[in-house]
């Protein structure tokens, strides 16, 4: 275990899937580029500039995370402790809140937070799987019942413990992979479960749009007035194919990754449609403005946070030993 | 004080995450202006501020109450040595200070104002009725361009009465020019230029804080 680095450079599985992922990207930012040079309408080429607004942020996004697992676990934690706080701040932003939430929110930005990934750096699971589920739920009411205002009292409550869950504790299970210690040796080094998870899950969303925009006709679901039911299929299928072909950064077999990745993108799916409801409710189509071309943090990371939680259960009973 | 401008802005934008829109007038134009907006927060002036390029921030100076910023050292350093602010009296106005021609001299000199014509920071998310100053001044210096700014979740930010911050999202909303009307009296002028920025509303990105 003392490796300095979360990622093992010197294995074959790291380089072909430094290899994979770096050629995508050249082939999507090629093919972004020649559209840009074939399309004449207005709309095509206002579908082409977001295209290529999406796969310049990809490139930012991939080398930000490979940069942050280059290092010790302390950088997935730090990382996807940023990616937190920038999704809960999205999340807060987009929910009507009083004054007398003010102790609460406080709380939630710079005391649960920090201390959730606190506990993710020192390892201790019992506090980190209860920690925001029952003293977090404890806590925040407590603090909102110091202002005498009533009204929604159970409302706001029940909004910021919703936040704190899908932007704090689901996302917390990300770096949490690492600390997995009794799992089969991961030639890739424990970085490989993390890209696992992301690569499937983001790559779905991906398909799913190219699926979507080959062969989609028939729409899924009123939420989501873009997604139909050729690019669900088709999206998922593929996803859980490239799955199985990146086997090798898990414990899993071909077989076994096949069936997580189906099961992990079935679940991210309707983790999406979720966050899609609040946003209608709210009358927001984006959660944010900060990655060009993808809206904010929160609308690249919906579907990560219903899945993040499933796999690391998945992992930790079925295969850490 | 000036050396810590840099660091005081970029600490502004960090806290408030401020997205300046541009929705009806130039965000270079050198034209002599007031920007009035809605007031709830501490970190209105800053975050409005913050948010001009840095050009049209070098000759625009807040407006702010000496008997609130004026009150110790510190927080005068902070209104006028980080910010540039002007600072008025709200109360005991006498000839000698009579805080419309001190901003009426401020623009006559060249430099472009923002000012909170509600008078104080409004607890609920609410813009409540503007006082008379801001007609007093078009009235003064016709010449200005009156821009009319909607500060968005600064209120939620950091609401009166708090210390601390939270780091929420924040919107800053640049209107269309407006002037003082030939003829139109004062009730109508303090009426239009309410609702011109309630009127932008709607630019801001994402949820606000519920009235009431």
């Amino acid at each position: 275990m003392p490796i300095l680095s979360s990622i093992n450079f010197s294995s074959d599985v790291t380089r072909n899937l430094f290899i994979a992922v770096f050629g995508v990207l050249f082939l999507a930012s090629a093919i972004s580029y020649i559209l840009g040079r074939k399309v004449q309408s207005e709309g095509g080429k206002a579908t082409v500039a977001n295209l290529k607004a999406r796969v310049n942020s990809w490139w930012v996004m991939v080398i930000v995370l490979f940069s942050a697992l280059s290092f010790n676990r302390a950088g997935s934690t730090i990382i996807f402790g940023l990616i937190s706080f920038l999704a809960l701040r999205e999340f807060i932003t987009a929910t009507p809140t009083r004054r007398g939430d003010h102790w609460a929110l406080f709380a939630a930005f710079f005391v649960i937070l920090p201390y959730q990934y606190w506990l993710v750096a020192t390892h201790w699971y019992g506090m980190f799987a209860i920690m925001i589920p029952v003293y977090a739920f404890i806590l925040i009411p407590i603090l909102t019942v110091l202002t005498p205002d009533v009204t929604e009292f159970l409302e706001r409550n029940a909004r910021t413990q919703w936040g704190l869950m899908v932007c704090v504790y689901f996302i917390s299970h990300i770096p949490m992979l690492e600390n997995l210690d009794n799992l089969p040796a991961i030639k890739m080094g424990s970085a490989g479960l993390i890209i696992f998870l992301v690569a499937v899950i983001q790559g779905s969303d991906v398909l799913q749009y190219v699926w979507g925009k080959l062969i989609g006709k028939t729409p899924v679901s009123a939420l989501s007035p873009k997604k139909t039911l050729e690019g669900l299929v088709g999206g998922i299928l593929s996803a859980s194919l490239l799955g199985a072909l990146m086997h090798r950064l898990t414990p899993f077999s071909p077989l076994q990754a096949f069936g997580v990745s189906l099961l992990l993108c079935l679940v991210a799916f309707f983790g999406g449609l979720v966050m899609s409801a609040i946003k209608r409710e709210r009358g927001i189509k984006d959660w944010g403005t900060l990655i060009e071309g993808h809206g904010g943090m929160m609308d690249r990371i919906d579907s990560l946070c219903f899945s993040a939680p499933l796999y690391y259960h998945i992992l930790r009973y079925f295969f850490n030993g | 004080m000036p050396m810590l401008r840099p660091a005081s802005i970029f600490l502004t934008k960090l806290i408030t995450g401020a997205n300046a829109v541009w929705a009806g007038c130039d965000p270079k134009c050198e034209k002599l202006r007031i920007y009035f907006a809605n007031h709830g927060s501490h970190l209105d002036f800053a975050t409005l501020w913050a948010a001009l390029p840095s050009a049209a921030r070098e000759r625009t100076r807040p407006v702010a109450a000496r008997d609130y910023w004026g009150r110790t050292a510190l927080t005068r350093g902070v209104a006028c040595g980080i910010f540039n602010s002007l600072l008025i009296a709200r109360e005991a106005i006498s000839r000698t200070e009579n805080p419309i021609s001190q901003m009426a001299d401020a623009l006559r000199a060249g430099q472009s104002l923002i000012i909170f014509p509600e008078g104080t920071r409004c607890m609920d998310g609410n813009i409540t009725d503007f006082k008379p100053g801001l007609y007093h001044l078009a009235n003064k210096v016709p010449e200005a361009e009156l821009i009319p700014v909607y500060l968005q979740n600064l209120n939620r930010i950091l609401p009166k009465g708090h210390l601390l911050p939270i780091p929420l999202i924040s919107t800053v909303v640049f209107g269309a020019p407006l002037r003082l009307e030939e003829g139109e009296k004062k009730p109508d002028f303090l009426r239009r230029t309410r609702e011109a920025v309630l009127n932008l509303m709607p630019h801001a990105h994402g949820g606000s804080l519920k009235p009431g």
